[in-house]
């Protein structure tokens, strides 16, 4: 007799790596808008310059995430 | 795969999520040259006379307006004198200083200008696909902005400048094990590589968001029966809503983009301390 696979799941392991790939970008994103939006309530008139920064700290964060979607295309 | 959506199937209809080979369009002309075009090219050449058009009713606006003493610009005069005071002023200026920023302010301009142009046409209907979702402009603007770094920093301190960043000064004399590897492969491997992937990876991603939403809608209003097909207004409106995240996206790639070279330029001409 077979067993009955009540649960079966279909798909590509690669979408969970993508799912843990974006955890510590995620994160980190998060870290350097808070950061930023506190620094801009301390010193509202540095507001332009530390936007400029955010952007750079996201920017360079972002790019993990980005790496690990086209890991997949890469390494198939 | 996607066995989420597939409970969805309607007895006629399939659901076709979108694939990889969406930026893989069939050839329209010219096939089996090396000049064959496809959609994507198309649309690129397209964006490319369209951007040169812009520019040049733009510079002919600005010398009528010089010339003729009238200071008070029109609407599209307005436009061109905001986004490319944008670049000059928020982008060259704060990052370079003056003079060096004038230096690099034509390049600068074309990168931001070209990246957002090609940006762009992934939301406007009928082009669809985003000029930059194909490896091809991303990786020419990275060698760009690779070679323009490099230029300035060997230009201002010679061979001085791969020292600076190979060896960066301050460093007890062993670190130089872990810490020369590390700064070839961030300055000199991963910069360009990130830049290029940076721009692609969020064109691509963005344009498959768009196609799952809106294949998504016409699936559930036109193939799935009864109830099913009010899941539809659901992807309708997310559809619209990361269109609206997608004009976002294009502007602030090109900003990002720009502004990355910038700061890599920046660092290159820096003065080693």
């Amino acid at each position: 007799m077979d067993a009955v696979n009540i649960a079966e799941l279909s798909g590509n392991i690669a979408v969970v790596g993508y799912g843990l790939a974006a955890i510590g970008p995620g994160i980190g994103v998060g870290l350097v808008v808070s950061k930023t939006i506190e620094s801009i309530a301390r010193q509202p008139e540095l507001a332009g310059r530390l936007q400029v920064t955010m952007w750079l700290g996201i920017a360079f964060t972002e790019a993990l995430a980005l790496i690990g979607l086209a890991t997949p295309f890469i390494f198939v | 795969m996607l066995s989420a959506l597939s409970l969805f199937k309607a007895e006629d209809g399939e659901f076709s999520p979108p694939s990889i080979f969406e930026f893989y369009p069939e050839i329209v002309a010219f096939a089996d040259t090396p000049f064959a075009i496809n959609r994507i090219m198309m649309i690129r050449l397209i964006v490319m006379v369209l951007l040169i058009v812009i520019f040049w009713l733009w510079t002919a606006k600005f010398n009528k307006a010089v010339k003729t003493g009238n200071v008070v610009p029109g609407r599209f005069q307005l436009l061109g004198e905001l986004a490319l005071n944008f670049v000059r002023k928020s982008i060259a200026h704060d990052q370079l200083g003056e003079k060096d920023g004038e230096r690099f302010l034509p390049l600068l301009t074309t990168i931001f200008f070209m990246v957002f142009g090609m940006n762009i046409t992934g939301v406007i209907p009928f082009a669809n696909i985003a000029g930059t979702s194909v490896i091809g402009i991303p990786l020419v603007l990275a060698g760009v902005a690779y070679v323009t770094f490099i230029y300035a920093g060997t230009k201002k301190h010679g061979i001085r400048f791969f020292k600076n960043s190979l060896f960066p000064s301050g460093v007890p004399k062993p670190f130089y094990i872990l810490v020369t590897p590390i700064e070839l492969l961030s300055t000199f491997i991963l910069r360009p590589v990130t830049l290029a992937l940076r721009l692609l990876m969020n064109m691509i991603a963005g344009h498959l968001l768009l196609v799952l939403c809106f294949s998504a809608t016409q699936f559930f209003f036109f193939q799935a029966d009864g109830l099913m097909s009010l899941f539809g207004v659901g992807t309708l409106l997310f559809g619209f809503a990361f269109t609206l995240f997608e004009i976002l996206v294009s502007v602030l790639q090109a900003y990002v983009f720009t502004l990355l070279t910038t700061v890599y330029i920046q660092l290159a001409l820096a003065d080693e301390h």
